[in-house]
């Protein structure tokens, strides 16, 4: 396993690393030409006159299909989600690691098995629970039912569960009550687990397509996913727009993605594993 | 918050060794309580309501929800019912999916993890670059392959060109398009299963290998008497949720096929949101979803059996 690896092996690396690339150049590229040249054929790989038209189009505010304001709403029901993710799967999953108590079993055991159960079985009774609290259309329905998925809570019981008892003992001997070690000690300890579970969760709020598809009509309202389903239809064959519109929901997950990578890759391999 | 409910009731200091004590009964349903009404409201109380809606001619927009017991059930076997065969269209093509993309999306990853699982300069930089695909949303994704893939002026048809291939219709020509769904799906997600591989491998200890080499085995002996065996609770782990997310596949449909051509990418999915969400008909279309989790169960519990058999 040692030993320098061949020419084959590296040729096969680079041609992987130019077909996982490609696609993404190709959407970008393709953002800065004209409507004629995206349907050229041959194609060409440089764009003959690049313009921003299709930015400016796109990034128009107060227009018919406000990007910015679909890249906002993300941003903040993404952010808001990941915090009350962690809030409540970090206090879940402590108490299911390291506190005793008599229903422990058949609660962690029931949370585990949602786990696997597909997520079309919730679409349409919470929808109707949206329609009953008056959330269909608002934030609120994109911030708070997700954050009732298992993974979080598993994932941060995994976490604690290998954490050293001595943290919290030398605390409780000095006399510390169980929310003072967890927010003093155990928290500060679990930074690796939240810096992974926020980014995990962020980034699968961000990229949800199916639930905020259905539960958000106005237009103005929309994230990205589901606005990008709508300036397909709208731009159907002005491919620079629609390829605008898929750069600017690509872009900052990507840069977000070059500086945490470590952690949504420990974070998805954990998820895998040591369970 | 209820820092002084925690607080008050203080008692032991430990009682058994191990477990850490200080605090009282009712602390740890605290810690739990603000998960626990989440998870009541979301999961548990939709997941039972959903069945009972099934068992209502449940139409969100009419005030009456009659009562017809397993009749929508029924329904998705007679033939001559308005859902059976929409539903079953879309079951097929879902299960055409799944069939066709699973055994990529759980053999390619491995492959690609017994790569990148070498020591080589920069493995951590193509570890990056192979997973960043599945950072992406699928409305991004689909956006993508809907312009790569199309007729007339696609890039991926220009460059089969180069070879003389004649013009390929990815996304309104069976089998192409379960094709194209497959393909962007594996290149969408494989960094995913691979990472969990990786982790997976790690895990074997470097002395079987050792041992292996020692006995005269080469490297496809050892892959598969050392590497297989010691994945195989991972594999069956990657085969568990592949399963589930292939059946759930909604998006790249929706983006790239739009269903078609004629239904035959219309997967269980669209069926089942359609009928719900668009025509309102929730009742039948829960009915549907039950139906379709039911198969996945099966699916899952023999898959888990057949792996776990032939360790023992």
């Amino acid at each position: 396993m040692r030993r320098r690896q061949s020419p084959v092996f590296w040729v096969l690396v680079v041609v992987l690393t130019v077909v996982f690339v490609a696609p993404l150049l190709w959407m970008m590229i393709t953002s800065f030409k004209t409507i004629g040249e995206s349907q050229q054929v041959p194609p060409t790989l440089v764009p003959q006159e690049p313009t921003g038209r299709a930015y400016g189009e796109v990034l128009t505010v107060g227009g018919q299909n406000p990007v910015l304001r679909w890249f906002l709403n993300s941003l903040v029901a993404a952010s808001l989600h990941a915090g009350l993710v962690v809030l409540v799967a970090s206090m879940a999953g402590y108490a299911l690691a390291r506190m005793e108590f008599r229903f422990k079993k058949p609660i962690f055991v029931v949370i585990l098995a949602t786990l696997f159960v597909p997520g079309f079985v919730f679409l349409m009774p919470n929808y109707l629970l949206m329609d009953k609290l008056a959330w269909l259309d608002t934030l609120w329905a994109l911030v708070v039912p997700g954050a009732a998925g298992a993974f979080g809570v598993f994932f941060m019981r995994q976490f604690f569960l290998a954490l050293p008892r001595e943290l919290e003992e030398v605390a409780m001997i000095d006399g510390a009550n169980a929310w003072t070690v967890f927010t003093r000690i155990i928290l500060p300890n679990a930074k690796p687990a939240i810096a992974t579970l926020t980014v995990l969760s962020f980034l699968a709020n961000w990229n949800d397509f199916i639930w905020p598809l259905y539960v958000l009509f106005s237009p103005e309202r929309l994230t990205l996913q589901p606005g990008l389903k709508l300036l397909q239809g709208a731009y159907t064959t002005d491919y620079p727009v629609i390829m605008t519109g898929a750069t600017i929901a690509s872009v900052p997950v990507l840069i977000l993605y070059i500086f945490v990578q470590r952690y949504v890759i420990e974070g998805v391999a954990r998820s895998g594993i040591k369970g | 918050m209820a820092v002084d409910a925690v607080a008050a009731p203080r008692t032991r200091v430990r009682r058994s060794s191990g477990a850490v004590r200080g605090y009282g009964r009712a602390t740890p349903y605290l810690f739990l309580a603000p998960y626990l009404v989440l998870f009541l409201l979301f999961v548990v109380g939709p997941a039972i309501f959903g069945f009972w809606m099934s068992l209502h001619d449940w139409d969100f927009q009419l005030p009456g929800k009659p009562w017809v017991g397993l009749q929508n059930y029924k329904d998705l076997f007679d033939p001559l019912s308005t859902t059976a065969e929409p539903f079953w269209h879309g079951m097929r093509a879902t299960a055409i999916f799944t069939v066709a993309s699973v055994p990529f999306l759980v053999t390619l990853p491995l492959g690609l993890a017994v790569l990148l699982n070498r020591r080589f300069p920069g493995r951590t930089f193509f570890r990056a670059v192979y997973f960043a695909p599945y950072v992406l949303g699928v409305a991004v994704v689909g956006l993508m392959f809907r312009y790569i893939l199309d007729t007339s002026f696609g890039i991926l048809n220009a460059f089969l060109g180069l070879f003389g291939v004649p013009e390929i219709g990815w996304t309104n020509d069976q089998p192409w398009a379960f094709v194209a769904l497959v393909g962007m799906t594996v290149w969408w997600t494989i960094g995913f299963n691979a990472v969990i591989y990786l982790a997976g491998l790690q895990d074997i200890p470097a002395e079987q290998y050792e041992a292996a080499a020692l006995d005269g085995a080469n490297t496809w002996q050892q892959f598969r008497h050392v590497t297989l065996p010691g994945l195989r609770p991972v594999v069956a782990f990657v085969v568990t949720i592949t399963v589930l997310a292939s059946a759930n596949m909604f998006g790249q449909s929706v983006l790239v096929t739009q269903g078609g051509p004629g239904d035959t990418t219309r997967t269980a999915l669209m069926v089942i949101a359609d009928t719900g969400l668009s025509q309102f008909r929730m009742g039948q279309a829960t009915a549907m979803s039950y139906l379709l989790a039911a198969c996945l169960a099966i699916v899952s519990l023999i898959n888990f059996a057949l792996l776990r058999e032939r360790k023992s």
